[in-house]
C-alpha cells in the first residue's frame, strides 16, 4: 500500500476558521441551550446572576454563529473552488449525481471501491446544504426570540416574518428540536470524517487544521467547477 | 339611565364633568384618573390636560357589546369589580345601547335597538365584541334571532366606528379555536375583513384596558398604535418577563422545583413551573387586576400566557414546552430528541464494526486518470 501522494492546500484559512467558529459555538450553544430549557441548577444565590451569564454565554456564542455562517456564505462567492456554493448542489448536475451514487454505494456496502473526493464528498455537501438551512432557521428563531425583549425594535422589525409564521412557545419548540438534529448531524459527521479518513487516506481530519490533503492524483481537481447546473446553460467552457 | 339622560339634557347638552359630579366623584378625583388612564396608555404627563379636555366636552358616544361563543367572562370582569370606579363611570358615560347581559330590553325589542344604532349612528359608534365566530357550516354554530354571529359581526363590526374585540375568544378565536376547532371558530378579525378591529386579548381581558382604549378613542378620535397582532402597545408592547417581579430570581438562577417547595414559599421563579412569561406580551405585571390588587404570578402561579394567539395548543399550563406535533402527549421534546440521537449513534456504530470488516479496493482509479488528462 505504498502508493505515493501529493499535497494540495484545499481549504482556505476563512474556511477552516468558520468550522472551528461553528464547532465552538454549537456545542456551547447547545449546552447553555440545554440549560436555558431546563435550568438543573442546585442552590444559586440570590447574586449568582447564574441564568443571567448562561443566556449571556448563549446569546454572545449565538452572535459568534450567525457572522460565521454569514461569512461562510460570502466565503462561497469569493474562495476557492472548494469552498465554493457549487460545491453544495452536486445533485443538479448529472456528473455530480453519479459521484453522489458512487459515495452512496460505497457507504452501504453496495460497491467496495473507495471513492476519492478531493474537495467536499458530493453527498456531505448535500447534507451541508441541508445543514446550512438548519442554521439558519436556527439563526431567524433564536434572534426571533432574543428580539422580543424589544418589540418594535430593528431586529424584531426584521425579523417580523418569523412570527408571522409561528408563535413564541413554537419558537421554543422548534429551536430546542432542531438542536438535536443538528447533534445528530454532529454524531454523522465525525463518525464519517473518521470513517473517511482511514478509508481514503488523504487526510481528512487534519485537513482542517492544515488545509491541505492527499490525493492520488499529482493536480486537484475541483469537478463542482465542471457541473452543469441548468440544460439551458450550454456547453460553454 | 334614563333619569342619567334627562338631567343631561336638561342642562342643555351632554357633560362628563357634570355627570360625574352628580355620581359624587369630585374634580380632583377625575383628574386623577385621567393622570393614571394617560399613565396607562403610555402617554407623557403633559398629555393629561388633553386627555381631562376630550374627556369633558366628549360628545355621548354610543356603544353596543355583542357577545358570541364566549362565557361571559369579560362582561364579569368590567362588572364586578369591588367598588364603582372612576373608570366604570367613565364607561358609564357610554350610551350602550345593546349588551345582552345587562340589557333590559329582550327577543325582538333588544334586536330592534340594535338595528336602530346601526342605522342611526353608522360609521359613528363603537362595538365591543366578546367570544368568537364560528365560521363552519355557514355558521349555524352560533345564531341570534335567526342570524349568525358571523352575519351579525359583519353588519355591526362593518359599519361601527372601530371595533374592540375584548378577551381571547374574540380576538383570536381562543378555547373554541383551539383543536380540533369543530365549530370552526375564528377572531373578529378574521371574520369580518377591512373593519377596523382592536384586539384585547386576555381570559379575562384587563378591564382597565378596556378603559384606556375607550378614553384614547375619545380623547385622540382612533384607536392606539398596536402590534402585529391588533393588539394596543401600551398593554400588549412589553414581555411579562421583562416587568416580572421575580425576575431578579431567574437571572439568579433560583426557581420554585415543586409546588409548595420552600422556593415556592420564598417566591422564587415559576418558570420550571411552566410559566409563560417570557413568551407573553401583556401588562399584567404593571398594570394588575382588580384595583391593581394582584396578578397570577404574584399570587403564586405561573402565567399561562393567555393573551397569545394559540395559547389553549402551544402554552401547556404546567410545562415549558408544548407537545412535538405527530408524538404523544407523554414524550416530550427532549426524550424524542435524545432518542434521535440515540438512533444516529447507534446507527453509525453498527456501520463502523461492519467496516472494520469490510475489503476495500485501493482508492478510486478514476480520479488518478481524470489527474493524468
Amino acid at each position: 500500500m505504498s502508493e505515493s501522494k501529493y499535497k494540495q492546500y484545499i481549504w482556505e484559512l476563512p474556511v477552516r476558521i468558520s468550522h472551528w467558529v461553528n464547532v465552538l459555538s454549537i456545542v456551547i450553544l447547545s449546552l447553555t441551550g440545554i440549560l436555558i430549557g431546563n435550568p438543573a441548577f442546585i442552590d444559586s444565590s440570590p447574586t449568582a446572576y447564574l441564568m443571567g451569564w448562561i443566556r449571556f454565554i448563549h446569546f454572545v456564542c449565538a452572535y459568534a454563529f450567525a457572522v460565521s455562517v454569514i461569512a461562510r456564505m460570502i466565503w462561497s462567492v469569493r474562495g476557492n473552488c472548494y469552498a465554493g456554493w457549487r460545491e453544495y448542489f452536486p445533485f443538479f448536475s448529472k456528473e455530480g449525481r453519479k459521484d453522489m451514487k458512487d459515495v452512496f454505494d460505497y457507504y452501504t456496502f453496495r460497491s467496495s471501491r473507495v471513492p476519492e473526493t478531493v474537495g467536499h464528498n458530493p453527498v456531505a455537501a448535500t447534507a451541508y446544504f441541508g445543514l446550512f438551512l438548519l442554521y439558519w432557521f436556527m439563526i431567524l428563531t433564536g434572534f426571533a426570540m432574543y428580539a422580543e425583549h424589544a418589540p418594535g425594535g430593528v431586529m424584531h422589525s426584521l425579523l417580523k416574518p418569523v412570527y408571522l409564521m409561528f408563535t413564541t412557545q413554537q419558537m421554543h419548540l422548534y429551536h430546542h428540536l432542531v438542536m438535536y438534529l443538528i447533534i445528530g448531524f454532529v454524531i454523522n459527521h465525525i463518525y464519517s470524517a473518521w470513517f473517511m479518513d482511514i478509508k481514503e487516506k488523504g487526510g481528512e481530519i487534519s485537513s482542517m487544521f492544515s488545509g491541505y490533503k492527499f490525493t492520488t492524483s499529482r493536480y486537484a481537481v475541483c469537478k463542482s467547477k465542471q457541473w452543469e447546473f441548468f440544460p439551458w446553460s450550454g456547453k460553454k467552457n | 339611565m334614563d333619569s342619567k339622560k334627562a338631567i343631561s339634557e336638561e342642562a342643555g347638552g351632554f357633560s362628563v364633568a357634570r355627570l360625574l359630579q352628580e355620581r359624587g366623584v369630585s374634580r380632583r378625583d377625575f383628574v386623577k384618573f385621567c393622570s393614571t388612564v394617560t399613565a396607562a396608555m403610555a402617554l407623557p404627563a403633559t398629555m393629561v390636560p388633553k386627555v381631562v379636555h376630550a374627556l369633558d366636552k366628549v360628545q355621548r358616544p354610543t356603544l353596543v357589546w355583542l357577545n358570541f361563543q364566549d362565557c361571559t367572562g369579560d362582561t364579569e370582569a368590567l362588572l364586578r369589580s369591588a367598588n364603582p370606579t372612576v373608570g366604570e363611570l367613565v364607561l358609564d358615560i357610554l350610551s350602550v345601547d345593546y349588551h345582552e347581559t345587562i340589557m333590559a330590553a329582550a327577543g325582538h325589542q333588544a334586536e330592534a335597538a340594535l338595528e336602530k344604532t346601526v342605522k342611526e349612528f353608522k360609521g359613528k359608534y363603537l362595538c365591543v365584541v366578546e367570544g368568537s365566530i364560528p365560521l363552519k357550516d355557514g355558521g349555524v354554530y352560533g345564531c341570534i334571532g335567526g342570524k349568525t354571529f358571523e352575519q351579525i359581526a359583519k353588519h355591526v363590526c362593518g359599519n361601527a366606528a372601530a371595533t374592540i374585540a375584548v378577551g381571547t375568544c374574540a380576538a383570536y378565536g381562543g378555547i373554541a379555536a383551539a383543536v380540533p376547532n369543530p365549530s370552526g371558530a375564528v377572531g373578529v378579525r378574521e371574520a369580518v375583513s377591512g373593519a377596523t378591529v382592536l384586539n384585547l386579548p386576555g381570559c379575562p381581558c384587563n378591564a382597565d384596558n378596556l378603559t384606556a382604549v375607550v378614553v384614547h378613542f375619545l380623547t385622540f378620535g382612533k384607536l392606539p398604535a398596536m402590534d402585529s397582532h391588533g393588539r394596543p402597545l401600551f398593554a400588549h408592547g412589553k414581555r411579562i418577563h421583562d416587568n416580572c417581579e421575580r425576575r431578579p430570581h431567574f437571572d439568579a438562577g433560583q426557581y420554585v422545583e415543586k409546588w409548595g417547595d420552600d422556593a415556592h414559599r420564598k417566591g422564587f421563579c415559576l418558570y420550571k413551573m411552566g410559566c409563560k412569561g417570557p413568551a407573553t406580551f401583556h401588562n399584567c405585571p404593571t398594570q394588575r387586576f382588580n384595583e391593581r390588587i394582584s396578578w397570577p404570578v404574584a399570587a403564586g402561579h405561573g402565567c399561562v400566557g393567555c393573551s397569545e394567539p394559540q395559547f389553549w395548543d402551544t402554552s401547556p399550563v404546567y410545562r415549558r414546552l408544548p407537545n412535538v406535533p405527530g408524538f404523544g402527549i407523554e414524550k416530550n421534546a427532549d426524550t424524542i430528541g435524545l432518542a434521535f440521537a440515540a438512533g444516529v449513534g447507534g446507527a453509525f456504530a453498527i456501520h463502523g464494526a461492519m467496516s472494520a470488516l469490510r475489503k476495500d479496493k485501493p482508492a478510486a482509479e478514476e480520479t488518478k486518470k481524470e489527474g493524468e488528462e
